[in-house]
């Protein structure tokens, strides 16, 4: 009896001994080496695993940035600057400063807006929808309200008003993944920078349609007037296929633009004080007085010198 | 004799066949007609008239714009008012042609006598080139033009013409007016495929709740005489006029997946497309009309009618004709009940393949949804074999190798799943679109080849 307890225990102990000899002479001779960096760098990412960045998660991000050696082609859009240059220096590199970004609704057709001209009866996905037919509006470009980007995003950062039917965003919980973008089937949400301040102007419109159609569709459609473009010092906005755009790169937020828009399209957000339309449109009816003047007089002169 | 049926799913719907007591009818010509240049499967034809000219209905207005296209031919005739951009049945911009109508002159060379012309043309690539010429694509549902259809790629011969008369949506009944009171056309028309396909046998399949319509061909058939063609009952079951249905039914052959009708031998054609080779090869009439059913649950009967239209007559103003919207019409859709589309913009114009206008009613509305319950109805009711719950979810999750191992590419989207799902949840809506993505990765692999 005594014998084989002292056997049981004596071959077992023998032949946990060889497989962890054998578990050893694996693990040495399979020995994946890794870069330290990576772990270290995916420590520092927000661990969201969004795949904002276009990897698959912040391992794969962490990886493909300590294999590149540099951070040119990879940027993390949650964590923003501070933790790029966290990660930068893990590598040793330089970073190139990035201006925060946050998602953008580029429509305004709420209901008031934009009024229904039939009842939409599917499946509530946006997707389902555009692939059935133009939407239950006259509009084919604008938000079709059935709530896809509030389902994709993953900080809770876009939530849909009921009382205008569009989405709208949380700009503290907004991280700019991106994820909203490419689930929009009409595209209508766009990345665009924060702006100093949160202070931003944008164009709330992208139907490409013709003015009076656009306008037939909704109130407050861009109708590709080009009033904007004309009065814009900074050559910010351009009107393409009937619909303007604001560069935010060149945007210096003097909300000329809003002030002339005729159907409200443009929208300024974050700043501090209303804007006064009737003191902004002044100010360009006299810059322009002033330019006419200045015209008038050079071509005067002219006029003497060759007199 | 022994009713024929496909071998597995299929639904049992309501008939609804209202209308079918009402006798095709002639509407009036609209002021305007607004020709639509997707009038058919593939591309998009060409206008080669412009503003200001004058037209004579049956003139080429468009030609083909690829090898799958068609012509089209003025309705009516008047003067072209504009070319452009005009909302169809779903709101999308489509091309356009606005034609101002003056008088009803036709073009010369259309015969436009009710005789019936019963000698076939010996020459099979004048036939084709009639058909061809005249715009013809298939009624059926799909619009795909009929001069491809009709010439397999050479090693390809078929094996039997079936001439789809089942008409298994419920509520429509152009079919079985046209199989009423156009058979002897109808049955030439036949003959006149069965020619251009090497002489195979002909089928004609008909539901066999239209008993008058199969007495009537038959009586037809016994009449003119043409050897090899009989007419065989269907079961009544939904999608029996399906494509791939009817040659299970007829032939006992079943399509690959990714297969075409060809590959078993089978061609098939709907009645009305018959009906428009009759007129084309044998009165070089093009297709400009097509018979349309404006019926609906909330409709009183006798304001129900089976209109011969012409292509371009805007749907608005053929209600107006019959009467108008109905109070209590929750619902407009263009065809049937299960594969028709509903109707965003009812200014929208008909097109050769418009088959109805149908109002439902309050009864109609979508469900709620509520959670799967793992009944399996939908996987019992796929004609085609699939399981639509998991390909739901598998679309979901965003798995397209699991789509296409899962064959979501052969769903026919003819909704008996949807139907059947007693938890109301949007099965064919998902479907369709994780069909749309696996169809793009597969051309995509084609194309690569």
């Amino acid at each position: 009896m005594s014998n084989t307890i002292i056997w049981t225990i004596v071959i077992l102990t023998v032949l946990g001994l060889v497989l962890s000899l054998v578990l050893y002479w694996v693990a040495r001779k399979f020995k994946v080496e890794e870069d330290p960096r990576i772990d270290e760098i995916e420590k520092t990412l927000p661990g969201a695993n969004c795949g904002g960045c276009g990897f698959a998660g912040c391992r794969a991000f962490a990886d493909a940035a300590v294999k590149a050696g540099n951070l040119d082609s990879n940027y993390c859009p949650v964590g923003g600057s501070d933790t790029m240059k966290k990660v930068a220096a893990i590598l040793g590199c330089e970073i190139k400063e990035a201006a925060p970004l946050v998602a953008v609704v580029r429509c305004n057709g709420s209901c008031a807006n934009r009024p229904r001209t039939n009842d939409y009866d599917g499946a509530r996905s946006c997707k389902v929808k555009s692939s059935l037919y133009s939407g239950d509006t006259g509009c084919l470009y604008g938000c079709l309200g059935c709530g896809d980007c509030v389902a994709a995003c993953q900080f809770g950062a876009l939530s849909m008003n009921p009382d205008t039917g569009l989405p709208v965003v949380d700009e503290g919980k907004c991280t700019a993944c991106g994820k909203c973008v490419a689930a929009c089937p009409k595209r209508v949400i766009e990345l665009r920078a924060k702006g100093p301040r949160g202070m931003r102007e944008y164009v709330s419109c992208i139907n490409k349609e013709k003015g009076p159609a656009a306008r037939k569709a909704c109130a407050a459609a861009c109708i590709g007037c080009g009033l904007c473009e004309k009065t814009c010092q900074h050559g910010a906005i351009t009107v393409t296929d009937n619909v303007a755009y604001i560069d935010f790169g060149k945007c210096k937020l003097c909300r000329e633009c809003e002030a002339v828009c005729p159907t409200g399209a443009i929208h300024g957000v974050g700043f501090p004080k209303e804007l006064d339309k009737e003191a902004v449109k002044k100010r360009i009816a006299d810059r322009k007085a002033k330019a006419a003047e200045a015209a008038r007089a050079a071509a005067e002169k002219k006029e003497d010198d060759n007199g | 004799m022994a009713k024929l049926t496909f071998s597995i799913g299929g639904i049992h719907p309501a008939d609804c066949k209202l209308s079918r007591g009402c006798k095709i009818e002639t509407l009036p010509l609209p002021p305007k007609v607004y020709v639509s240049m997707f009038q058919h499967l593939g591309a998009q034809a060409k206008p080669i008239v412009e503003v200001g000219d004058s037209v004579k209905a049956g003139q080429i207005i468009a030609e083909p714009g690829g090898f799958i296209s068609a012509y089209v031919h003025s309705p009516v005739s008047g003067t072209v008012k504009s070319i452009g951009l005009r909302k169809d049945l779903a709101g999308f911009n489509v091309m356009h042609v606005e034609i101002d109508v003056e008088g009803d002159e036709w073009a010369e060379g259309i015969d436009l006598s009710p005789e019936l012309v019963t000698a076939i043309p010996e020459d099979r690539d004048f036939i084709l080139d009639r058909i061809k010429m005249c715009g013809v694509v298939g009624l059926g549902g799909a619009t795909f033009p009929t001069h491809v259809k009709l010439n397999p790629p050479p090693g390809k011969k078929a094996d039997c013409l079936i001439l789809n008369g089942a008409e298994c949506e419920p509520y429509l009944t152009s079919d079985f007016r046209i199989l009423l009171e156009r058979t002897d056309e109808i049955v030439v028309g036949a003959a006149i495929m069965k020619k251009v396909l090497g002489d195979c046998p002909c089928v004609i399949g008909i539901e066999e709740n239209k008993p008058e319509a199969i007495a009537a061909v038959r009586a037809s058939l016994a009449r003119l005489g043409y050897p090899g063609i009989r007419v065989e009952v269907l079961r009544k079951r939904y999608p029996q006029g399906g494509e791939k249905q009817l040659i299970d039914a007829v032939m006992h052959r079943q399509v690959k997946s990714g297969g075409l009708p060809i590959d078993v031998g089978a061609v098939v054609q709907n009645v009305a497309t018959s009906l428009a080779v009759y007129e084309a090869v044998q009165k070089n009439k093009p297709l400009v009309t097509n018979v349309l059913t404006v019926t609906g649950d909330c409709l009183p009967v006798d304001r129900m009618h089976n209109y011969l239209f012409r292509i371009g007559m805007p749907l608005s103003w053929i209600a107006e004709q019959a009467g108008g919207v109905p109070e209590g019409a929750v619902k407009i859709i263009s065809g049937g009940p299960m594969m028709g589309k509903a109707v965003a913009n009812f200014d929208a114009a008909t097109v050769k393949g418009s088959s109805s206008i149908l109002y439902l009613g309050e009864g109609t509305r979508r469900r709620q949804e509520t959670p799967c319950i793992r009944c399996g109805r939908c996987a019992d009711a796929c004609p085609m074999g699939l399981e639509p719950f998991l390909l739901k979810k598998l679309y979901q999750y965003g798995d397209p190798a699991g789509l296409e191992q899962n064959a979501a590419q052969d769903c026919i989207e003819c909704g008996c799943c949807q139907y059947s799902c007693p938890a109301g949840v949007p099965l064919l809506d998902n479907i369709r679109m994780a069909k749309a993505q696996v169809m793009g990765i597969i051309r995509a692999r084609n194309a690569k080849k």
